[in-house]
């Protein structure tokens, strides 16, 4: 039932009685649970979540992200090879990204990316079998924001993948309350890299401090966080 | 069984680590992974497991790359490996202090690293050493001056799933009443070294509660 969701489970253990939708009678269960003939045993350490009306799934800390299709992602240019560059995403293999997969790219208009550089892409192809695709366009051919980023100033900074997936959640007002003090432009890879950028470098660092310090905040601190940091930079 | 006390998180630049007191014998564990792996040693259906174990003074020799054996293929079994092929999965043993019933605190260790690091896992595995002294008794958790002294030393591993035999590693002689009477007495305190795992990761993991 219900009451599972929030308890610590350890790989190998059982659970059973999960809620079932009520049409089909099935279980979703995402990272971090398996099925095993009739149960579904946990692979991953975590805090057992549960979404209406029957998605199961293990929020873990992990350090190392495992690309998944759909995710964001910010990488760094490793190398360039003939038609692909190699992006270092901070997964096991380095990822692909076609020259073409570019807004306005053609055989003969090549994107300007050079090795080094940091580019915001996203996650076409995840599978454990091969190495992570990546594309900077969507389906109608616009870049949408993705793209190479940070040519003219900003910074970017790891932080873990616990903390990306709360800046993303949508109950999470740090982001929101940040814009209220001050203007900034930011990008959140799922693969744990955040991208900022303001309009000096002191308040490139307050942002860079005030996201990495908002882990384990409520909502209530993280106002108050950012209240203080807006008096600070105005010099209060 | 005797305390054990473990530290989590305390390195910065590995994917997982634990620090494990069991008694007097501290041992600290890094894992890294899945990551990538040397191409001669990248298996194409799953995960390449390596152990390095690092002693407090002098060069590896032979026991060491035994004891490093012994490992990993204990962790191996416990390693869902298939969910990462073509990577690896390094786990870094540095002894602290031996004081006994070490290479149960290094698998023990190496289980909590893991579960620190979040690669996904099969199972989890509790290592429990016991002893016969000269007078046929079984001393749980023996300190390094019984081990000199005593007849033979057992180490037992079990998984938390049924509770069943994943390695054993005998030293010295012993009747076979005498392994099965060890096993069951393995087989008990086992499931303490389960419940302070959980009880380890629930006090890591609280914080996250409070948030949400």
């Amino acid at each position: 039932m219900v009451d599972h969701a929030g308890h610590v489970y350890l790989p190998g253990e059982l659970i059973c009685n999960l809620k079932e939708s009520e049409k089909t009678s099935k279980i979703l269960v995402g990272p971090g649970l398996r099925q095993d003939e009739e149960s579904i045993i946990v692979t991953k350490c975590g805090l057992l979540r549960f979404k209406e009306p029957n998605f199961y799934w293990i929020d873990s800390h992990l350090k190392r992200y495992v690309a998944v299709k759909g995710d964001p992602i910010i990488g760094i240019v490793a190398a360039k090879a003939g038609d692909v560059f190699r992006l270092d995403i901070g997964s096991s293999d380095l990822a692909t990204l076609s020259y073409l997969a570019f807004e306005g790219a053609t055989k003969r208009n090549r994107p300007d990316v050079k090795v080094g550089d940091i580019v915001y892409a996203k996650c076409m192809v995840a599978n454990k079998d091969m190495e992570p695709e990546l594309v900077c366009i969507d389906s109608n051919g616009r870049s949408g924001g993705l793209g190479v980023i940070g040519r003219d100033g900003g910074f970017m900074f790891q932080t873990s993948l616990n903390l990306i997936r709360k800046l993303l959640s949508s109950d999470c007002i740090l982001l929101k309350t940040l814009g209220n003090g001050m203007h900034y432009e930011c990008a959140i890879g799922m693969n744990g890299r955040v991208w900022v950028k303001a309009k000096s470098v002191s308040h490139t660092i307050a942002l860079c401090n005030a996201i990495s310090a908002a882990e384990y905040m409520s909502n209530e601190q993280i106002k108050a966080m950012c209240k203080k940091l807006t008096n600070a930079l105005a010099g209060f | 069984m005797c305390e054990m006390m473990c530290e989590l998180g305390q390195l910065t630049r590995c994917d997982g680590d634990a620090c494990l007191m069991q008694g007097e014998t501290c041992v600290t564990t890094a894992v890294y992974g899945p990551t990538e792996v040397r191409i001669n040693k990248e298996i194409l259906d799953k995960a390449t497991v390596e152990v390095v174990y690092k002693s407090k003074v002098g060069l590896p020799g032979c026991a060491e790359k035994m004891f490093e054996r012994i490992i990993r293929n204990t962790c191996e079994t416990m390693i869902l490996t298939t969910a990462h092929p073509r990577s690896g999965i390094n786990i870094i043993i540095q002894e602290m202090q031996n004081s006994g019933s070490y290479l149960a605190c290094c698998i023990n260790s190496a289980c909590l690293a893991l579960l620190d690091a979040g690669v996904s896992l099969k199972f989890l595995v509790a290592a429990v050493t016991c002893l016969i002294d000269n007078e046929g008794e079984i001393i749980l958790d023996p300190n390094s001056k019984q081990e000199k002294d005593g007849k033979a030393l057992l180490t037992f591993v079990f998984d938390n799933k049924d509770f069943s035999i994943v390695t054993v590693n005998t030293k010295g002689s012993y009747s076979s009443q005498q392994f099965k009477d060890c096993t069951s007495l393995c087989k008990k305190s086992s499931k303490q070294v389960f419940e302070f795992y959980k009880k380890s990761m629930e006090k890591l993991l609280s914080k996250d509660n409070f948030v949400k």
